[in-house]
């Protein structure tokens, strides 16, 4: 029951970083590809009826996790106690960037939400970035199973790392860089015109960074973590990830030169997925490394919730996530098509 | 006190009291959005439409803040109660995950459609997406109150072998009655700040002569909507959990009404100031054998007092404890009172021209803000020294890890963060009222459907 469990966290933790993923990498971008009022309305429109719902997924995926690792939650949230609570800051902030900007009503103040909503984007993706680098790397839990890291020491992996070291950076850029093509990509399908053009030739022109920062994470991972290959070699099926990985790669490449946009944004959704999912698979059962002492590490055994509350959550997500899933598919479908800004919100 | 201990339950005090300034009216205004889009369907007025989008407005700029300020709310059981969470997490994350499943995928993906979707959809499901925000923020409202209800009065949970508590009754969890008569208090009470608000507004419309059209459809829904919510507030909710309260949390019933001796006829304060190192209540105007009879329903029954239970059992601040108390009840007595003036009015047909009626209505605006805030304080200051009644202490439950040090770094950050939401909210609610449901305006002086019946 709780590797159950494990998959439903991870797959909700995925759908979070797919679906917010690409609003995020919107908001990068922003500043940079939509160049005046309409094409930034443009840009808002076309993850304007969507990204709150995207966000749910973070919440439902944290209050899902909670409920199934309580131990990991307590651990992980007071552990993480201050990059968490700048996330809430930047989530706030680019909520009202996002939804109060037209409320505001002038061009001066808009200007400033632009900004806002831009900056706490692209600081969202870093962070995002850096918390899955510190989980592959794993945290100097103490033997109660908590811990507490500080933003930075010195920068160097060790007994008492900080948030950011120099290989939670890496993955903080590798997420920024990724979820920038991301969000490219999507903006590209749901617009036209020159917005449309600018996104498709910063999609091809941040590809190789992609394959390059691609390449070096991986090795890094297998350097910070050498005992990721055990999973790997137990279950060689695993390297069909790496496969996948490149293979989506390479399709988001030709598919955004061919202009097939929309094979295009679903060979990103394939990507940032089998990015995740090499890392999960690498960790089980494992959810959060203890980098004094693997002995210390929380596996999804030792921070489990009782069993009774484990079956009993399976009837009400199982349903739950069902309807969830025909809202998703229901909204999506009625703002369909590319961007039309007459009528519209903001 | 432990200065940690106090830095991570002010935190928590303040972000939760922000952040529910916002849910109240949410919850509050969902159903009246509901109710003039079934008049604008029914009747096929423009102005129902049209009030219904000006409300729309608000509601938006509302709930995102209401989101972004929820979000850390989630978040801080595990990042400032880790020990909290840990002990707890195996019942109350049932609670907490299924809000997420059930009412925030609801609530978000209707939201979309409900604020943008309007050209989109034919008038039904336009109709229909409003009524699945109503549910999606009311479902909401349950899970949380459900989760709250759990650390008011423990049920359906077993101890396990590390210490924690884990769920045996998904049932009991979900039935829990205090979870039930807390929920009806606290949706009548977001009803109340939602009728209020959309009165207020009415009143300031007809004061104005502007928009008068739209003021008297405000007055009208909220007047009759909060007449009736006012009257619940009190009575059956109010009272039933009163006395639940008292079967389950007696020191908490004494300590509310600063309570000191056990009496057999216990009189209601309804004024008065408690002084806890004498044990007495100084100036105090009460009722006699009136709490008695609320509570027990005879005037002889035995209310045991503060003196009855051993001080380290006693809510730790027992004045705010009795203060937001009696902000309450005063308020929601006095929000009786002017619903039921004005309603009386409105049926005679001369609210519209009571211009002091309407100035009452006008300035009631913050009350049940206040009220609904001192009511929560309430719940949770009577509910110390336990974080869970009877199970765990607050000061056992914090995050030992996170130094008061940097918990005031990011009490600090929120309070630099709210304050700067909190004006820009009131910046634009302003500039919504005063831009009106209606772009253009000449105040017509024909007496239009607003007030035909």
């Amino acid at each position: 029951m709780p590797t159950v469990w494990f998959v439903i966290v991870s797959v909700m933790i995925a759908a979070y970083v797919v679906l917010d993923g690409f609003d995020l990498g919107a908001g990068i971008l922003y500043l940079w590809a939509a160049r005046n009022v309409n094409e930034r309305r443009k840009v808002l429109h076309s993850i304007g009826p969507v990204w709150d719902g995207n966000e749910v997924w973070l919440l439902a995926a944290g209050g899902t996790l909670y409920f199934a690792y309580p131990q990991l939650y307590a651990s992980a949230f007071s552990g993480f106690y201050l990059p968490l609570m700048m996330v809430l800051w930047l989530l706030m902030l680019r909520g009202i960037g996002i939804e109060l900007r037209v409320h505001v009503g002038n061009p001066v103040w808009q200007g400033f939400f632009d900004v806002v909503f831009c900056f706490s984007s692209a600081l969202l993706a870093i962070f995002f970035g850096a918390a899955l680098g510190n989980v592959i790397r794993g945290v100097p839990l103490n033997a109660e199973g908590y811990f507490f890291e500080p933003l930075w020491t010195n920068f160097k992996l060790g007994p008492n790392p900080g948030i950011l070291d120099w290989y939670t950076v890496m993955a903080g850029v590798v997420a920024l860089v990724t979820l920038t093509a991301h969000g490219a990509l999507y903006v590209r399908v749901k617009t036209d015109g020159e917005l449309a053009d600018r996104c498709q030739s910063l999609a091809l022109g941040i590809w190789p960074v992609q394959l390059l920062l691609t390449l070096v994470s991986l090795a890094a991972t297998w350097f910070v973590r050498p005992s990721i290959r055990e999973n790997y070699l137990d279950y060689p099926i695993g390297f069909l990830i790496p496969v996948v990985v490149f293979g989506s790669l390479v399709v988001m490449l030709l598919a955004t030169r061919r202009g097939r946009e929309k094979q295009a944004f679903l060979a990103s959704c394939v990507y940032i997925t089998g990015m995740l999912v090499g890392a999960v698979f690498a960790l089980y059962p494992v959810i959060l490394p203890a980098s004094t002492d693997p002995a210390l590490n929380l596996t999804i055994r030792n921070a489990a919730a009782g069993p009774h509350g484990l079956r009993v959550g399976l009837m009400w997500w199982i349903p739950g996530m069902l309807i969830a899933l025909g809202y998703f598919v229901f909204v999506y479908r009625m703002f369909r098509g590319k961007v039309q800004l007459e009528g519209g919100h903001y | 006190m432990d200065s940690a201990l106090l830095i991570h339950r002010l935190h928590f005090a303040f972000t939760v009291t922000f952040h529910y300034l916002f849910p109240q009216l949410t919850m509050g205004l969902a159903p009246l959005i509901v109710i003039l889009k079934t008049l604008a369907l029914r009747t096929g007025d423009e102005r129902y439409a049209q009030a219904a989008r000006f409300w729309a407005r608000i509601f938006g700029i509302n709930f995102v803040i209401g989101v972004v300020t929820g979000i850390p709310m989630e978040f801080q059981f595990g990042t400032n109660w880790s020990h909290f969470s840990r002990f707890a997490g195996g019942v109350i994350g049932q609670t907490l995950a299924m809000e997420g499943m059930f009412a925030f995928f609801l609530e978000s993906a209707f939201l979309g459609l409900f604020l943008y979707g309007e050209k989109r959809l034919s008038p039904k499901a336009h109709w229909w997406s409003a009524l699945a925000v109503f549910l999606g923020s009311w479902l909401s409202g349950f899970f949380i109150v459900a989760t709250d209800a759990w650390m008011q009065n423990p049920v359906g949970y077993e101890k396990a072998a590390d210490g924690s508590v884990q769920l045996t009754s998904f049932w009991e969890l979900i039935l829990n009655p205090w979870a039930w008569w807390q929920y009806a208090h606290n949706m009548c009470g977001a009803l109340i700040t939602g009728t209020f608000v959309m009165a207020s507004v009415g009143a300031f419309y007809l004061l104005w002569e502007k928009f008068e059209d739209h003021g008297r459809i405000f007055l009208r829904v909220g007047v009759t909507v909060g007449l009736v919510a006012t009257i619940i507030q009190l009575f059956p909710t109010g009272d039933g959990q009163g006395r639940l309260l008292a079967h389950k949390q007696p020191t908490t019933l004494a300590a509310m009404e600063a309570l000191f001796e056990s009496s057999n006829a216990a009189p209601l304060v309804l004024i008065g100031q408690p002084d806890i190192p004498q044990r007495k209540i100084d100036n105090p105007l009460v009722l006699p054998g009136m709490l008695s009879f609320l509570t027990y329903r005879r005037w002889e029954a035995e209310v045991r007092g503060l003196n009855a239970f051993p001080p380290d059992t006693w809510p730790d601040n027992v004045p705010l404890l009795y203060y937001s108390y009696h902000i309450m009840v005063g308020l929601g007595t006095i929000f009786i009172a002017v619903m039921v003036v004005a309603a009386i009015q409105l049926w005679r047909r001369a609210l519209f021209h009571s211009r002091w009626v309407l100035w009452v209505l006008l300035l009631c605006l913050p009350f049940p803000y206040i009220a609904n805030t001192a009511g929560w304080i309430t719940a949770e200051i009577g509910r110390q020294p336990w974080l869970v009644y009877g199970l765990m202490r607050t000061a056992d439950g914090y995050s030992k890890m996170v130094s008061a040090g940097n918990g005031l770094f990011t009490l600090l950050g929120f309070m630099g963060m709210y304050m700067v939401l909190g004006i820009l909210f009131l910046f634009l609610i302003r500039r919504e009222i005063e831009n009106g449901p209606v772009a253009e305006v000449t105040t017509p002086h024909h007496e239009g459907v607003a007030t035909a019946h």
